[in-house]
């Protein structure tokens, strides 16, 4: 497979019916002139139920589908290529998909938040289309053959005769490029799992080869004819102004073609890559200081008392304070998170070409819809007069450098009325790209006499400060703030209003409690008495979606502080937790977890720890994603070197439930990825600043996991159930922080309450045994 | 502005390029390569690696005018996409491979060495990438298929 950007939308066309791209929420923006704030900006967007904007089948019976949920490196390509393969009863190779293209496929939003999984495999949109179209062409087939419709089966491409496979007519033949002309049937019949032959299987992903060969088109490698490069140059502090720029410092230089300013944006366009970096880094510019950031090493204070708030009850009994005055027992302790980054592995890059009122933009932004609509905004242009196509680039893992890298190319080719590719420098990408957001977390449980948990108290003071821009906030990344746009507006609110309806989707809520609002319990655990407070202030640095955002960091406070309390009562901390579960599966990850870790059933920490040299421990923690999208346990066992602070994971042991497997090579591969990623961010990953600027600026400075480390061997049970399809690709990194700490503490004795567990952090703690 | 011609996977290119522009922008850019990447421009990440007279180099530090005509392979010079090169081709049966950005670097980087060092422990074959990141945590994966290219590559 090899998607290049000289494939046009012209091209697509030629092979299938013509399309309906839908016009949802973000259409009527164009349609209407509505404000885009207005207009609705759901993460799954608002995509057309017409079948012709989801499928299309040519004369020869090949199979085009559309989808707005783009292959990020996660296989959600080929596993929604089986999906639309196993749903049409064709063989996998007849199926193209074409993804993220506001030319050609449905608005489906942001590709997100662990929710294309749900959103395409579920009763609805991308499968659905899949089974609308099966039964469509079923009924022409039986208008076809004089048959009735119970007597026919669908397969490789056919509708035939059960009994006389001589009746039979193809799909090419019904269709023949024509459009379907139907809405998608809400009733349409999905295939049973229990048939499945391509949806389910380790099907290979395609686009490997061209990877491993250096054949893969990366919005890197993108390459239009007459293509400019642009170089930004970004403020020295954070809060810096521009105050003025001498393009006569550049001019002359080799290949210099222009310098480009906006407010505070400034960049530099040139013939080559390297002339523009030349040139981005001689230019002379002065900027105002800023402000002034809040020190590094007391942010956590910070956090815990700036004003002023954003305050949120998630659930709140009203009777915590009592229960926990009259308990037997009250446990308490503080978790601490840092910020840290995307980091992505590429720095960031996209290629624009604005000519007068008409732009397009090549991006590995997972917002294609909005983008088109953020990027007319900061264009000046119509959002229909706007073309986003999406081209992969390395691992995003949430709102790293995409969109801003964007409106960068987007602003320098407006300037210059010719195409411009935009890669960041290293120290653009990470000193300015929106951070995963740091935490200070109290926790609090009251016991009773035979030690069960009676009330749980969880307080969390977070940093927030723009995020995705959506359609309408392009301030809310650094070049759309620097090119004029605020961020959306920090919204104060301090008391917290009493919450309305259930929602766990940033898990603040824990495992162990009922999650009752109302007369409605939505929570997975038996605790009645439960207090769920967040205060949000504004941070000092940009923050978005990280890969399992608010949900990792509160994870690791919940599942170590059951760890804590468990060992308080000296209880097997497997069974401490099945103790205080309603949730059957949630459950049943934990046993399998245990059960593939040959977890043996006793307190933490292990019986007599040696206070010295190194020594082994074991640790378990779980999760169900967002609340509602994906069970997950993992099991780590580890060694601390007790001299160095040294923490080596040895197993981690990964039991997963997201209901039906759609490739389970593709699942083991999101699982034992994101279970290194949670190991480097629970054991490396620091965003630091002095008084002015951020100082994680390159590997050197934000070192994450390399290839040279000693990573532990990893085993996965997946659970394949019935029902409804859950996320997957953010469970594993959720829950192995705890597990790590868990370990750490069974093995030593010593608790670690902060990210990252440097080996600093690890001697602190054991220091204080 | 100064004429180089490069001897890259086996044909020559003349180029046209300021002297002390990086080979890295010189392959992607001036030879539309995809192979060698831009991923911090550092030489701390490994995404540029390319061989040159066989060693592994960091073409994004690695100025033009220092090459001379020596002998440049890059990823695509192993195999194609028809024809992979083994080591390419355990990458695909391992489906070690999660976005695929760094493979260029773990590729060059681990060839380079197994091809000086065919014994090497997996102790051995990881300070070899000591310089090389992967970001997705396909870790296990890529190990696993630098192994079994290895063991193969002994038979």
């Amino acid at each position: 497979m090899r998607h290049d950007a000289k494939v046009s939308r012209r091209t697509f066309m030629k092979g299938s019916a013509a399309l309906v791209v839908g016009f949802g929420a973000t259409g009527l923006v164009a349609r209407f002139g509505l404000s885009p704030s207005t207009a609705a900006q759901g993460i799954n967007g608002a995509p057309s139920n017409q079948l012709d904007s989801w499928i299309a089948i040519a004369a020869d019976g090949k199979v085009t589908a559309y989808t707005g949920k783009c292959e990020l490196g996660h296989g959600l390509h080929t596993a929604q290529a089986q999906l639309i393969a196993e749903e049409l009863s064709v063989p996998f190779n007849r199926v193209t998909l074409l993804q993220c293209d506001t030319g050609v496929t449905p608005d489906q939003g942001t590709t997100s938040g662990a929710q294309s999984h749900p959103t395409n495999f579920n009763q609805a949109n991308l499968a659905l289309a899949g089974a609308t179209a099966r039964e469509v062409l079923a009924q022409r087939a039986a208008a076809h053959l004089n048959l009735p419709v119970q007597q026919l089966l669908t397969r490789d491409g056919v509708v035939m005769s059960r009994t006389d496979a001589s009746k039979r007519v193809t799909y090419g033949e019904l269709i023949a490029g024509a459009k379907f002309g139907t809405a998608l049937n809400t009733n349409a019949a999905r295939k049973p799992q229990n048939e499945w032959t391509i949806l389910g299987t380790s099907i290979r992903r395609p686009e490997i080869p061209a990877m491993v060969t250096g054949q893969f088109e990366y919005v890197q490698n993108v390459r239009v004819p007459g293509m400019l490069h642009g170089q930004v140059v970004r403020p020295p502090f954070v809060g810096a102004t521009l105050e003025r720029v001498d393009e006569s410092s550049v001019r002359g230089m080799p290949g210099f073609v222009k310098v480009v300013t906006k407010k505070n944006f400034v960049g530099v366009v040139a013939e080559k890559p390297w002339q523009a970096i030349q040139a981005a880094a001689k230019l002379s510019v002065t900027w105002s200081r800023g402000a002034g950031l809040p020190k590094h090493n007391t942010f956590h204070d910070t956090l815990r008392t700036q004003k002023p708030t954003r305050d949120t009850f998630t659930v709140n009994s009203k009777d915590v304070d009592e229960k926990i005055a009259g308990a037997a027992k009250v446990v308490k302790a503080t978790y601490l998170y840092p910020y840290q980054m995307h980091g992505s592995f590429a720095s960031s890059c996209a290629v624009a070409d604005v000519q007068g009122e008409r732009a397009t933009i090549w991006s590995a932004s997972q917002a294609v819809y909005p983008l088109r609509d953020s990027a007319a905004l900061v264009l000046g242009l119509r959002p229909e007069n706007v073309h986003v196509i999406f081209r992969m680039a390395s691992g995003c893992y949430g709102c790293n450098g995409a969109d801003p890298v964007s409106y960068d190319a987007a602003l320098l080719s407006q300037s210059v009325g010719k195409p411009v590719r935009v890669q960041l420098s290293r120290k653009d990408e990470m000193a300015w790209e929106n951070y995963g957001y740091a935490f200070v977390i109290d926790q609090r449980v009251g016991l009773d006499a035979a030690g069960n948990i009676t009330a749980w108290d969880h307080e969390s003071w977070s940093a927030v400060m723009g995020g995705r821009p959506g359609g309408g906030n392009p301030g809310n990344v650094v070049s759309g703030m620097l090119a004029g746009f605020e961020p959306a507006a920090f919204a104060a609110r301090s008391p917290a209003p009493d919450p309305t309806n259930f929602g766990n989707m940033s898990n603040a809520v824990p495992s162990y409690v009922t999650g009752c609002v109302g007369p409605r319990c939505g929570g997975t655990g038996t605790v009645a008495s439960q207090r769920v407070l967040t205060h949000n202030i504004r941070s000092p640095f940009f923050t978005g979606p990280l890969r399992s955002p608010e949900r990792l960091q509160n994870t690791f406070a919940h599942e170590s502080f059951m760890d804590e309390i468990a060992a308080s009562l000296k209880i097997d901390p497997v069974d401490y937790r099945l103790r205080h579960l309603a949730d059957s599966r949630l459950a049943h990850v934990i046993q399998e977890a245990a059960r593939l870790a040959k977890w043996e059933k006793r307190s933490s920490p292990r019986a007599a720890v040696a206070r010295t040299g190194i020594v082994a421990g074991r640790g378990i923690s779980c999760v169900l994603y967002e609340g509602n999208n994906g069970y997950c346990a993992a099991v780590a066992e580890v060694d601390v070197n007790q001299t160095t602070g040294a923490i080596v994971v040895k197993n981690l042991y990964i039991a997963s439930d997201c209901g039906p497997i759609s490739n389970p090579d593709g699942l083991n591969n999101q699982l034992e990825g994101g279970a290194l990623q949670g190991m480097s961010r629970a054991l490396l990953e620091e965003v630091t600043w002095d008084d002015e600027k951020v100082t994680s600026v390159d590997w050197r400075t934000y070192r994450p996991l390399y290839l040279d480390a000693v990573v532990p061997v990893i085993r996965t049970q997946l659970i394949n159930a019935e029902g409804r399809a859950m996320g997957a690709g953010e469970t594993a990194v959720t829950v192995v922080p705890a597990a790590i700490a868990n370990a750490v503490f069974d093995a030593t004795g010593a608790r670690l309450r902060q990210i990252p567990f440097t080996p600093e952090r690890v001697k602190a703690a054991l220091s204080t045994r | 502005m100064a004429a180089f011609t490069l001897r890259v996977n086996g044909q020559n290119h003349r180029v046209d390029v300021e002297s002390d522009t990086p080979l890295l922008f010189v392959l992607s850019d001036d030879l539309a390569l995809r192979g060698p990447k831009f991923g911090c421009g550092l030489g701390q990440c490994g995404s540029c690696t390319v061989m040159l007279k066989g060693e592994a180099v960091r073409s994004c530090i690695t100025p033009v005018n220092t090459v001379g005509n020596s002998e440049i392979t890059t990823l695509e010079g192993l195999g194609t996409v028809e024809k992979p090169h083994p080591i390419q081709q355990a990458f695909i049966d391992a489906q070690a491979v999660q976005c695929g950005f760094c493979v260029n670097g773990v590729i060059m980087t681990a060839k380079s060495y197994l091809d000086k060092n065919a014994r090497a422990s997996d102790a051995d074959i990881r300070q070899a990438l000591s310089g090389v990141l992967c970001r997705c945590g396909a870790h296990t994966r890529m190990m696993h298929a630098i192994r079994q290219y290895a063991q193969g590559a002994r038979r």
